[in-house]
């Protein structure tokens, strides 16, 4: 797993309160790990003060998964 | 003519079925009582922040370590993730009515008796702390990051909306902001709730948390906090004494469950008290000053026993007000103008000399410590009435507690902003 997963990982825990083993690439944040629509704007806005990137809103919009998170921070840092 | 003005035939009876109790006495109604009978202080130096520049030092503060001492753990009653998305105040709240609720062994299973339910828990001031904090966020120039969870923290009815979403309550959602009157006035409001048949059950109370860099700086700017205490912090919430210069901040939250009597008879329910009288005034005034000869809170305790259907006479226990300032002395005026050649046999105290002040806590805290009056026939002390200001008939019950019979009680709250509420709790 790479460096950005981990601490992505880390961060939906921490916010979510959730087992480590429950965040898996597939889990959905509202409906695998129980977040509602203020977490998961919180939790963008944690993405984006550990990653120090940008997520408007639309793009925000279409981060569903733990994986769609990974994506998109790998994608911003590569660019 | 009070007897008879009293409108308390034909009307809904509403009695209190359960407790719930957090503050510098520590966590547990019967825990908090014993230690407020045994003398007890709750009084020390601030701990949450430093207080080094501010001239208040020394507050109320909850005790923290486990429940097994009478200690709060805040994670054994709220979800560490969820901590975040509340300020302290609903914490408070959220502690005391879980409390209150599961002492009352109610539990409404079907849709009726959900929509039959409701919630009532104020607060004075609200999420201030968390106001501070977010204020500095949009100052440093990251507005956008001020999380999602900034206003439903700080706003003040969130306790109620907390509460209701925990259990399904599904009732009247309502909330008290009158200051230091709030917790009465909230147990009062619910009970009218009750009366007039909007519901069978609500849960009521106050919960403050301002042992903050904001609320005692603001306070002291007011001019209202104790400074002369600060080396001896059990001595700082002194009611009526001579040396009293200013009231001790406290924390915490105080909820009752209320229920309609028959309600509560039909259930089995433990019955702790009646609420049988409220009345409620206005000083038309001054901001944070009571009028010479203090007749708001005259008036409110009048309106209380007239809605009680009860005389001076009928009062073991007053609750005072009480917060160690000099409006000490104007509150006693107006409980010997009210009670006449009564007040001989009268004992009054101010729990604030344990507790210090609760603000919108304090009323709901006091008004169950009339029950707990009540119930065992002791009163609680006033601590640190060394020199009185000023003499009295009334019996302050000055440093220790009193066993003495008493079947009907009083409880006084006053607010900055001029408002007065006072509550009548009788043993059932």
């Amino acid at each position: 797993m790479s460096e950005i997963a981990d601490k992505v990982k880390k961060i939906v825990v921490e916010h979510l309160g959730v087992e480590e083993s429950k965040v898996t690439p597939e889990a959905s944040f509202i409906d695998d790990l129980g977040a509602d629509s203020l977490d998961t704007v919180e939790l963008v806005m944690a993405f984006e003060e550990a990653f120090n990137v940008e997520i408007p809103e639309d793009a925000a919009e279409k981060i569903a998964t733990v994986k769609d998170a990974i994506d998109y921070i790998e994608k911003q840092k590569a660019a | 003519m009070l007897q008879s003005a009293g409108a308390n035939s034909g009307r809904r009876r509403v009695v209190v079925t359960g407790m719930g109790m957090v503050g510098p006495l520590g966590l547990g109604v019967e825990n908090v009582w014993s230690r407020l009978i045994a003398g007890e202080s709750g009084i020390g130096r601030i701990t949450h922040f430093d207080p080094s520049d501010l001239p208040a030092q020394v507050a109320g503060q909850v005790p923290e370590g486990p429940a097994a001492e009478g200690k709060l753990t805040l994670s054994e009653w709220i979800p560490v993730k969820d901590q975040r998305k509340m300020d302290r105040f609903i914490h408070m709240g959220l502690v005391a009515a879980t409390e209150a609720v599961e002492d009352s062994g109610w539990k409404p299973q079907t849709e009726e008796e959900k929509c039959a339910t409701g919630v009532m828990i104020g607060s004075g001031i609200g999420g201030l702390q968390t106001i501070y904090d977010a204020s500095i966020t949009v100052h440093e120039g990251r507005a956008k990051r001020l999380s999602p969870f900034f206003i439903p923290s700080a706003l003040i009815n969130l306790v109620s909306g907390h509460v209701s979403i925990k259990y399904g309550f599904q009732g009247p959602n309502h909330s008290v902001v009158t200051a230091c009157a709030t917790g009465v006035h909230a147990i009062g409001d619910a009970a009218r709730i009750i009366m007039f048949g909007d519901a069978d059950v609500m849960v009521a109370g106050g919960a403050e948390a301002t042992v903050c860099p904001l609320g005692i700086a603001g306070f002291c700017s007011a001019r209202a906090l104790s400074t002369g205490f600060n080396e001896t912090p059990g001595k700082a919430s002194r009611p009526w004494d001579k040396d009293r210069d200013g009231f001790v901040m406290g924390e915490g939250a105080g909820v009752v469950v209320l229920e309609e009597y028959e309600h509560a008879k039909a259930r089995g329910a433990k019955i702790y008290a009646e609420i049988v009288g409220y009345g409620m005034s206005g000083d038309a005034y001054h901001i944070t000053a009571p009028a010479e000869g203090h007749y708001g809170a005259y008036r409110a305790m009048r309106s209380a026993l007239k809605s009680a259907g009860v005389t001076p006479a009928d009062i073991g226990y007053v609750n005072a007000h009480g917060t160690s300032t000099m409006a000490d002395d104007l509150e006693l005026e107006a409980v010997e103008r009210l009670f006449g050649d009564d007040a001989r046999k009268l004992a009054m105290s101010s729990t604030k000399s344990a507790t210090g002040h609760l603000l919108g806590a304090a009323g709901a805290v006091e008004a169950m410590f009339c029950m707990l009056a009540i119930r065992d026939n002791v009163v609680p002390p006033t601590l640190n009435l060394d020199n009185p200001s000023r003499e009295s008939v009334i019996d302050r019950v000055a440093h220790t507690a009193q066993q003495r019979p008493v079947n009907i009680a009083l409880s006084n709250s006053f607010g900055f902003g001029g408002t007065n509420a006072s509550l009548v709790v009788r043993g059932v």
